[in-house]
């Protein structure tokens, strides 16, 4: 349907982008853990219309066994869309896209957890986009990242990304779909804040070296704000009564 | 030892929470990274500082991190030739061989099967682990060996301490009130032997009460659990725990 239009403008004169944020405004997020019950953690990231479920399992013992690690938990991470998140049917078989997403986020999370804790392990982490609006991979890792926290697993931090792109040679905070597809770059990140390490960093089309230092520094901006809604979201299920 | 706390007690935090900077002789934990002379939570749990230092009890976790000289109780998941594999619900499966639980060195072709069985429980040690090994258990001393009677059941193992209380508090509580008599593995199982089934199953409403429980404050979980049990048993064995 979308690509039926007309290449929309981004920037409204009042300087407001199409769904009504300023430049460097998030959508609106809500995270939910513990959301299944069969699941040793679990989680819901929605970020606007973009909404992702995760699930993990373990560390368990590793099936078969040559393939464990003996050194490492082996991560096993599945990046999934379902048939129903896009405005046409999605194949639900996997993709060339999602088997690489599958990868990117797999080696985001394995600089997080404690991977050398748990030798000839595994951890199976699995993301089921529900809704897909812009930004999938980065709420999808976010998601697991809940999902680990509620399963207990130990990490290094909680993952918060967001992606800054140009719109209207504008450079945006946290694209939604028509910035995503009519906008002149998309770059997803994604850090541990309280480390101050970076864990994914994508870019598609063009960034002046200037552009991505700000680009950089916005991302930062809307990652502290994601962080902080985080750790609300752990802590508040564990509000002290007095 | 010399350095900054910037945590208080009894404080909830979550993986990446900065606990301290400095130099601390803590013992080592899963639960705490250290990066630098930084100490950092890799969970979500609740801080304990004492004498200057400090360590993190969790809050979640479905998994039990064996340590050797815990005695904990699994269940015998299969036979094999010399001994037993048994889930102790660690990420690793635990052998028992059956040297150590018959005392005498096994015969080849030995039915195993005669002393303990797929789906029985047993009561043993970690004897042997470390990262290159699964643990392996022993059976040694009398509060151990093969569960005979009464009930086993079971709770997440991050939840055992809550379970347990601040100066078993709330496990006194339970007992008293029952008449049950239960013991907590550290992985989380439970061994309970009752005077009847209206308290075995008061205390299974307790502890499914304790897994789902939010908060963070232990005496508010206990009056939570009394006022549990007196509601499912009645006021009469209220009494008697007053006393105790």
């Amino acid at each position: 349907m979308l690509a039926a239009q007309q290449r929309p403008r981004l920037i409204d004169e009042r300087g407001l982008r199409t769904d009504g944020r300023r430049p460097d405004e998030l959508r609106p997020i809500r995270i939910e853990l513990g959301v299944l019950k069969n699941a040793d953690g679990s989680a819901i990231f929605e970020m606007g219309n973009t909404k992702v479920i995760a699930a993990v399992y373990g560390p368990k013992e590793m099936h078969p066994r040559h393939m464990a690690l003996p050194d490492r938990t082996v991560l096993r991470v599945r990046y999934h869309m379902t048939p129903f998140s896009t405005d046409e049917r999605k194949n639900p078989a996997p993709s060339r896209r999602e088997i690489e997403l599958s990868k990117v986020i797999r080696e985001a999370l394995e600089s997080a957890i404690l991977t050398e804790l748990f030798p000839r392990a595994t951890i199976d982490v699995f993301m089921e986009v529900l809704q897909a609006d812009a930004g999938t991979r980065l709420v999808s890792l976010m998601a697991a990242s809940m999902a680990l926290a509620d399963a207990g697993i130990p990490m290094r931090d909680l993952i918060a990304g967001v992606a800054v792109g140009k719109a209207d040679e504008v450079l945006v905070l946290d694209l939604n779909e028509a910035e995503d597809m009519w906008g002149g770059a998309d770059m997803p990140i994604a850090m541990m804040p309280s480390l101050n390490k970076v864990v994914l960093f994508q870019l598609n089309g063009t960034m002046t070296p200037e552009e991505l230092r700000q680009a950089l520094e916005l991302a930062k901006k809307g990652i502290a704000e994601i962080y902080q809604l985080e750790k609300k979201a752990i802590k508040e299920k564990f509000v002290e009564v007095s | 030892m010399s350095g900054q706390i910037f945590v208080m007690d009894q404080q909830v935090v979550c993986p990446g929470d900065l606990l301290a900077e400095g130099d601390f002789e803590i013992p080592w934990s899963p639960y705490i990274y250290k990066e630098s002379n930084r100490y950092y939570a890799s969970v979500v749990g609740v801080v304990d500082v004492k004498n200057g230092t400090f360590t993190v009890v969790p809050l979640k976790g479905s998994k039990y991190w064996p340590r050797v000289g815990d005695t904990v109780l699994g269940m015998v998941e299969d036979i094999e030739l010399y001994g037993w594999t048994v889930d102790i619900r660690a990420p690793y499966p635990a052998y028992l061989p059956a040297s150590s639980l018959l005392n005498r060195p096994v015969t080849a072709g030995e039915d195993l099967r005669r002393y303990l069985d797929v789906g029985d429980y047993i009561v043993a040690k970690v004897e042997v682990f470390d990262r290159t090994t699964n643990p392996i258990l022993a059976v040694r001393g009398s509060d151990t060996g093969k569960v005979t009677d009464g009930t086993v059941v079971s709770i997440s193992p991050s939840k055992t301490s809550r379970l347990i209380g601040r100066n078993r508090s709330l496990l006194n509580t339970l007992m008293s009130m029952t008449g049950c008599h239960l013991m907590v593995y550290p992985n989380g199982m439970i061994h309970m032997r009752c005077p009847s089934s209206a308290q075995e199953e008061a205390i299974k409403g307790a502890i499914s009460l304790i897994e789902i429980e939010q908060e963070s404050r232990i005496s508010d979980l206990t009056e939570k659990v009394r006022r549990f049990i007196a509601s499912k048993l009645g006021e009469t064995n209220v009494s008697s725990s007053a006393e105790a």
